[in-house]
């Protein structure tokens, strides 16, 4: 093992289709077809090479991963590498059959996604109506697998007030963890931010009932929590730092440093298809570009948490500032951190409808008619 | 007390690294030396009394001072919610 130390996760994106529409997914604007995705033989090269170079887990996700036929085949492979396999589902297909494959395949772990824990706001959310009840058929499924399970939340302006709620609902369903995750804005959950972005008295109380439930509960549940940094001090390690930890694949095959890289201008993501992982992680340019501390400009450069946050995110500067290298203008010492007050200004006065996800029209046609 | 791995905490040997890890729900730790023994004892047979007698006899160590370096580490993983005691 020379040079930099291998990554821990490999993110499989296997598919953006998905039944629901999130208005907040964290997919890409332009989701990639069907036609457009990695093949078995494709995946199951990733999973082989993954385990060679030291992944130790897989992150199975989407869209929704459990629309791809060869899921079962992928997860029998990750687990015989001895890769630890988590399924990150939104729950609603996942019936007795699918359980049991799941199971065989030896699936170590699967998370499940709420939009909200009242029934017909999750459904709104998701545009689908009847998903709450089989999400809930889904957990009781999970729970009597014996696997352990994760319900995750999805926590916005519209729903923060009911974090108790969701909390008592994962104690009903017994589960082992449970994410309350703050909607972060990229992508769809960036065109929906005026909509979505809670107050910064919201937060306060939301993050005062997350501690409580976490004592209450300490041995019991763990409860991860996940806060939107336009009311930091500080901004986030983004993935643990820039190519640190995480290889993100696109269904398509591209591999990331981060699912939102996409959006930044100027890159070529290697691909599965023509590239090795050992390669992409230990000589690309697009991994080796914002990796530790050498890229930096003032103030990260001379800032004592540089290792600790890693200058925050890329895509965040990108989005905020056009800036993909500038500090993270979450962090207080940006030059530009004024943006985020705006932005949390904005969506205070705002009455914005959601744009729910969507293939766009062109996605949607035929490739054939589009010259005609 | 017998103290077990947490429902989907498994404990396996990385060949790339040639170190242990504790795998979990989207979770990792990367053990050092002293935990890994006590976590490879860790089977929901042995009680904690157990493990630090096996310990001592291995490391020929005074039982007390291997009880509280065991204790402290099985007490830190259990609040983190990768060992229940
Ligand atoms: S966020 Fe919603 S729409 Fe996006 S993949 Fe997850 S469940 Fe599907
Ligand atoms: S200046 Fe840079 S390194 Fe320092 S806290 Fe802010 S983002 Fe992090």
């Amino acid at each position: 093992m020379t040079g930099f130390p291998p990554p821990m996760g490999l993110i499989a994106e296997l598919t953006h289709r998905c039944p629901l529409s999130c208005p907040y997914c964290s997919n890409p604007m332009e989701l990639e077809r069907a036609a457009a995705e990695l093949d078995t033989e494709g995946w199951l090269s990733v999973l082989d090479q993954a385990a060679e170079i030291g992944i130790l887990q897989v992150h199975f996700t989407g869209g929704e991963p459990l629309v791809r036929r060869d899921l079962v085949t992928l997860l029998a492979r990750a687990t015989g590498l001895g890769l630890y396999s988590n399924i990150i589902t939104s729950g609603v297909t996942l019936d007795d059959r699918m359980m049991a494959a799941l199971i065989g395949a030896g699936v170590d772990h699967i998370q499940l996604s709420f939009q909200d824990v009242d029934p017909s706001e999750n459904d709104h959310l998701g545009a689908s109506p009847g998903a709450f009840a089989k999400k809930q058929a889904a957990a009781a499924r999970i729970r009597a697998s014996g696997l352990p399970l994760t319900l995750n939340f999805v926590v916005h302006r519209g729903n923060a007030s009911r974090i108790p709620q969701m909390i008592a609902m994962a104690e009903e369903l017994q589960a082992d963890r449970t994410e309350i995750a703050h909607v972060q804005y990229y992508g769809w959950g960036l065109v929906n931010r005026a909509a979505l972005l809670p107050s910064r008295i919201q937060l306060e109380a939301a993050t005062v009932e997350v501690e409580a439930a976490r004592a209450r509960l300490q041995g019991r549940m763990v409860i991860d929590y996940v806060v939107p940094d336009y009311h930091a001090a500080r901004p986030k390690a983004c993935m643990g730092g820039w190519a640190r930890r995480f290889i993100n694949i696109s269904p398509s095959g591209r591999a990331m440093p981060c699912h939102a890289a996409e959006t930044l201008p100027g890159f070529s993501f290697p691909s599965v298809r023509d590239t090795s992982l050992n390669e992409i992680w230990n000589q690309s340019d697009a991994f080796l570009r914002f990796r530790g501390t050498g890229w930096m400009p003032e103030p990260c450069r001379s800032c004592e948490r540089q290792e600790v946050d890693w200058g925050g995110c890329r895509c965040q500067a990108f989005a905020l500032l056009g800036d993909m290298n500038a500090t993270d203008p979450a962090c207080e010492l940006s030059p530009h951190h004024a943006v985020m007050q705006a932005a949390v200004s904005e969506s205070e006065s705002a009455q914005t409808p959601f744009k729910f996800r969507r293939m766009t029209k062109q996605d949607a046609a035929q490739p054939e008619l589009a010259g005609s | 007390m017998t103290p077990r791995l947490c429902t989907g905490h498994k404990l396996r040997f990385d060949q790339v690294r040639g170190a242990w890890v504790l795998l979990g729900p989207e979770r990792l730790f990367l053990p050092d030396e002293h935990a890994v023994e006590v976590l490879r004892l860790v089977d929901g047979v042995r009680t904690v009394d157990g493990i630090v007698t096996d310990l001592a006899a291995r490391y020929d160590a005074p039982s007390d001072a291997i009880r509280s370096d065991v204790v402290d580490m099985l007490a830190d993983l259990s609040a983190r919610g990768a060992i229940r005691l």
